[in-house]
């Protein structure tokens, strides 16, 4: 029989978890991009791998303490997004799209490479680097919790600090969004012309939102790699897309829309992985394998966005009235 | 800025303000905008070939010529939305040729666009603000401190919705811009570009694809900008609107200024009748009859309303 219990247990750990946080964060350096600015970046998990690996080899091969390594990742990003930037801002919006596919596939490529191996781990990757951000634990050693949330110490210090900084970073966002450099932004989103005409420096502004959403997508990548090791397969193409659906999901120009997009999306992940592995063990699908229902879940997810993009294109959060004048 | 507008059957004309014969290129006795020598091509077409030109100041100057004479791309350049090959030009003395576009917009020569760039998502109310000036809260790290900007941003509001109350979009402010009519649109960007209290109003096509009741409030509209002490240079088409409202008309052919003048004077030029018509009209070369019934009808029509 079917161990529901379990399931629901395994997809409620998702609400919470530090995966979630990290594509919360992700998604939400993307709302800036394209829900708010307009800009098409299709390059955030070059974003996420540039905090993933700064933070790691900063800490590995240099022995920098925490917050220097934060700011080596943060510091690449910003880098990464001028690179980027200075040559594409300029163009139509397209061009920006294809040389940020482009530019994360070299980036991981680079990582991926044996010529970096003592540095970069080549495709083995990196590990061993969370020494100086569980000693920061305040938290007394022991177990904490009840029901699926319980944890040790240093699962909570992980799950605390990485929910702090996304809601940091939302109030942020929401802050920024309200006010007149906000309105900049939305304007530029609309018609940059437009913008121009009225005085405003576009492509400074353009160059300030890639920066902004990168970092939050460097942060995000740091977040990621802490309950687990940095893997540069992690980083292909296909985690910019999951990106974007939860983005989508949640509503593009939207602050909270890429937090509950992320919680729903791995809470649906697990459901559908846990229901679909324990239905075939108790012999529910008999022309399937283990193996193919661990790629069935995501098809089912890919069903479920969908149908919700189909039916409420706005996302969760986004607002039905703007849908009406969408060309 | 009052806001009892009525329709102005007789403008009022500015006049006398050039120096010498009224010839292409002729000098003004108080120009806002002094053009030299300005080309660009496209590939082998030679879309703007300006030597001299000069933009009276405190005046109407409407920039007429037909399709493809190069009075947009005229535009964009003066704009800083296109580059020139070569030339220069200041605006209020100082050299702004080559200058990016925002900047030339701070510095109070704004722009409108021929297809209307309403930011449709935004509301009527942010379009307005947008066009405001030297915001402290548009800078990002200021942005995040409201108390910085809040004073500022209230004092916006205020002079937009005392603007948004003359072009009659007051109650339209929550409104997205995405749900004005294609008139409505064309106002809005109007009041629009006045938040930043320009010098020198720049309207490309201000009348295209706007009702015949709409026109006559965008025309006192225009005069009204006139009357406020701005300068305005438009494009059109329309003969009966440069005549009723232009003090001054440029009327450019092939890229080049073909003459310019008072716009009764201007109508009359040969090189005008030729530019519209065809150097060669009078003889018949069996080409696009329909098209050239419209023309004559449209001077002759001119010249009636004259007498």
């Amino acid at each position: 029989m079917i161990d529901w219990g379990a399931i629901f247990s395994n997809a409620a750990v998702e609400l919470i978890s530090p995966t979630t946080a990290a594509y919360a964060l992700a998604a939400l350096g993307l709302a800036v991009h394209f829900g708010y600015t307009g800009l098409l970046n299709f390059g955030q998990a070059g974003f996420m791998a540039l905090g993933a690996y700064g933070y790691a080899i900063s800490t590995l091969t240099f022995g920098f303490p925490v917050w220097a390594s934060v700011l080596v990742g943060i510091g690449a990003s910003v880098v990464f997004a001028l690179i980027l930037g200075i040559p594409t801002l300029r163009l139509r919006a397209d061009y920006l799209a294809i040389v940020t596919i482009a530019a994360a596939e070299i980036v991981r490529l680079l990582f991926t490479t044996n010529t970096f191996q003592p540095v970069t781990g080549s495709a083995n990757g990196l590990s061993g680097y969370k020494g100086g951000f569980a000693d920061l634990n305040p938290i007394p050693p022991g177990t904490y919790g009840f029901g699926p949330f319980e944890y040790n110490a240093y699962d909570w210090w992980l799950r605390i600090v990485a929910w702090t900084v996304v809601i940091l970073a939302c109030l942020f966002t929401w802050q920024i969004m309200r006010s007149p450099w906000g309105r900049v932004i939305k304007g530029i989103r609309e018609d940059e012309d437009a913008v121009r005409a009225l005085g405003k420096n576009v492509y400074a502004y353009k160059m300030q939102s890639l920066i902004l959403g990168g970092v939050f997508g460097t942060i995000a990548g740091m977040i990621f790699v802490l309950p687990r090791a940095v893997v540069p397969s992690n980083y292909q193409t296909s985690l910019t897309f999951f990106v974007y659906a939860i983005l989508l999901l949640g509503g593009a120009a939207t602050i909270l829309g890429p937090v509950i997009g992320s919680m729903i999306f791995w809470v649906l992940l697990s459901f559908f992985s846990g229901f679909i592995a324990r239905a075939v063990e108790a012999g529910w699908l008999p022309f399937m394998t283990s193996i193919q229902a661990g790629q069935l879940r995501f098809i089912l997810v890919g069903v479920a966005i969908m149908l919700i993009v189909i039916y409420r294109p706005q996302g969760i959060f986004g607002n039905k009235k703007e849908l009406a004048f969408v060309k | 800025m009052s806001n009892n507008i009525v329709p102005t059957a007789k403008p009022v004309k500015t006049v006398d303000m050039h120096i010498g014969e009224a010839v292409p290129g002729c000098k003004k006795k108080d120009p806002i905008l002094v053009v030299d020598g300005v080309s660009r091509t496209f590939g082998g077409l030679k879309a703007v070939d300006v030597e001299h030109l000069e933009i009276p100041r405190g005046a109407i100057t409407a920039l007429i010529g037909p399709n493809g004479a190069g009075k947009t791309t005229l535009f964009n350049l003066l704009t800083g939305f296109d580059k020139p090959d070569t030339g220069s030009w200041t605006f209020e003395g100082t050299s702004i040729g080559g200058m990016a576009a925002f900047k030339v917009a701070r510095m109070g020569q704004v722009r409108t666009f021929q297809l209307t760039k309403a930011l449709g998502l935004l509301t009527v109310m942010d379009n307005m603000l947008l066009g405001a000036k030297a915001q402290v809260g548009e800078n990002l790290f200021r942005a995040v401190l409201p108390f910085l900007w809040r004073q500022q941003e209230a004092d916006n509001r205020v002079k937009a919705l005392d603007l948004l109350a003359r072009f009659k979009l007051d109650t339209k402010k929550d409104d997205y811009a995405a749900s004005l009519s294609g008139g409505q649109r064309k106002l809005l960007e109007m009041a629009r570009a006045l938040m930043s209290d320009p010098t020198l109003v720049m309207l490309d096509e201000p009348m295209a694809g706007v009702n015949p009741a709409l026109t006559q409030s965008l025309l006192d509209h225009i005069l009204n900008l006139k009357a406020e002490g701005m300068s305005v240079l438009f494009v059109e088409h329309d003969m009966h609107m440069v005549r009723h409202i232009a003090d001054w008309v440029i009327v450019m052919a092939e890229g080049k200024v073909v003459a310019e003048g008072d716009p009764h004077e201007v109508m009359r030029n040969q090189a005008v009748i030729d530019a519209y018509l065809g150097q060669h009209h009078d003889e018949d070369l069996g080409e696009d009859p329909d098209a050239e019934k419209e023309h004559v009808g449209a001077i002759k029509e001119l010249l009636d309303d004259e007498l």
